[in-house]
């Protein structure tokens, strides 16, 4: 089976949204990165994200994460907020009562992004 | 094989998707995952509907208006469809008459020319040229009203709301759009709990909205926060107060900002008193119209009070 079937396919990733997003606009270290954006449209960003995370479907390359996250970049976007999203990513997935080994797996995934994200 | 018809061409997808079949054929369609995720390339089908799959987590509002993802799209049978931003077509109203609902708000109601099909909330474009326009949203109910209700509120040099204050008068002929928006009710969840934060005329949708939830029999509660700097600019109260006498699961709650407290209404900014009285907003469906900043600082109280974000709506006007 699939991480992404195990660990509940869409329905999984729509009850994570909610929870992740809050995480990311409440903590002082990253939220700031959000100003002035719109919640709606970054709400289906995060279901992407967590979509990919999960192991399910995406068509992201290191192309397009480079390009997405450039302007964050040039705003100083570092390791330590990377690393701020993927501690919220396992809290998230340790309030839905997701199995450790599927937690750290989810986690690999959205490791495997950092380089591209980060612009490196 | 089902056709799909796009920009007045016509098209054989096979065993591709739509957004896969219009790319390789050359026609630019905005795409990012292209897996139903991102909602990057959402279209509307205007003619023909497509297969619920294709629908897969839009908002309903969105899924209402036969909005879809072509990536996600294997037609069933033929359609028509279009971009987001097409489709608002143009057409002429009469204006059947025009009143002052406090100082600064005039109440305007149009016969359109044909008819117009719409959801209480959405808005309408209001042409004062071919090159200015501004969005006005519907209080009216289509299942009630005759008539299309604005609520156009004078702002300081406006071009449009400045013109529609000094010259508008009723019989008038004058253009406006076809209706759009996504902030509107739509049936189902009957016993959902509602909130609705405006300020201003953005009363005039909450007003639309809360009608067509209690004519759709909505069984929760539905809870009205109304913001103004003063008493003055309060309108639509009496009724209001009246659909509160016919219906117990209503609730309105006019909020005074500025001055003295007062009897009949709640004293301080719409959107702490609309929190104080709602901490938890969780399972909630949230209506969000007016002041830009308050608009968007409700966004972002609601959701941290519960709020999923797919049941916030809102208007930032």
């Amino acid at each position: 089976m699939s991480l992404y079937t195990e660990i509940g396919g869409e329905p999984a990733v729509n009850a994570a949204v909610d929870i992740f997003y809050r995480k990311v606009l409440k903590d002082d270290r990253i939220k700031h990165f959000f100003d002035g954006v719109d919640m709606g449209k970054q709400a289906s960003k995060q279901k992407a994200f967590l979509t990919m995370a999960f192991g399910g479907p995406h068509n992201y390359t290191g192309e397009d994460m480079r390009k997405g996250h450039a302007h964050l970049v040039a705003k100083g976007l570092n390791d330590s907020h990377f690393n701020a999203v993927m501690e919220n990513l396992g809290a998230t997935l340790t309030e839905l009562n997701v199995p450790g080994h599927l937690i750290a797996q989810a986690a690999a995934i959205a490791e495997s992004t950092r380089k591209d994200v980060l612009g490196k | 094989m089902p056709t799909v018809v796009y920009g007045g061409q016509s098209y054989e997808c096979g065993e591709q998707s739509v957004l896969d079949c219009l790319t390789a054929q050359g026609v630019p369609i905005p795409s990012s995952c292209r897996s139903g995720s991102c909602q990057t390339c959402l279209m509307r089908a205007i003619k023909g509907s497509v297969p619920e799959k294709a629908k897969a987590g839009l908002k309903p509002t969105l899924a209402a208006q036969n909005y879809f993802l072509p990536c996600s799209c294997y037609p069933e049978e033929n359609i028509e469809i279009v971009l987001p931003a097409e489709g608002m077509g143009k057409i002429e109203a009469t204006v059947a008459s025009v009143e002052y609902l406090n100082a600064d708000i005039l109440g305007i109601k149009l016969h359109p020319s044909k008819p117009l099909t719409y959801k209480a909330g959405q808005f309408i474009n209001f042409f004062r040229d071919a090159a200015t326009a501004r969005s006005y949203s519907l209080a009216s109910v289509p299942a009630l009203d005759h008539e299309l209700y604005l609520n156009v509120r004078k702002v300081p040099s406006g071009l449009v709301s400045g013109w529609i204050f000094s010259n508008l008068k009723a019989g008038d002929t004058v253009t406006i759009s076809e209706a759009a928006g996504d902030c509107f009710y739509v049936p189902g969840k009957p016993g959902q709990n509602i909130l609705l934060i405006g300020t201003g005329s953005g009363l005039a949708p909450l007003y639309g909205i809360i009608r067509d939830a209690l004519l759709n029999g909505h069984t929760g509660q539905i809870s009205l926060y109304h913001g103004s700097y003063n008493a003055d600019g309060f309108y639509l109260v009496k009724e209001l107060q009246k659909l509160e006498q016919y219906h117990s699961n209503f609730r309105y709650t006019p909020c005074v900002s500025e001055g003295e407290a007062q009897k009949d209404y709640a004293q301080g900014m719409v959107l702490d008193i609309a929190l104080a009285d709602n901490p938890d907003l969780s399972g909630w469906r949230i209506f969000l119209c007016g002041n830009p900043d308050m608009v968007n600082a409700a966004k972002r109280e609601t959701f941290f009070a519960g709020a999923s974000m797919n049941d916030i709506y809102a208007d930032p006007f």
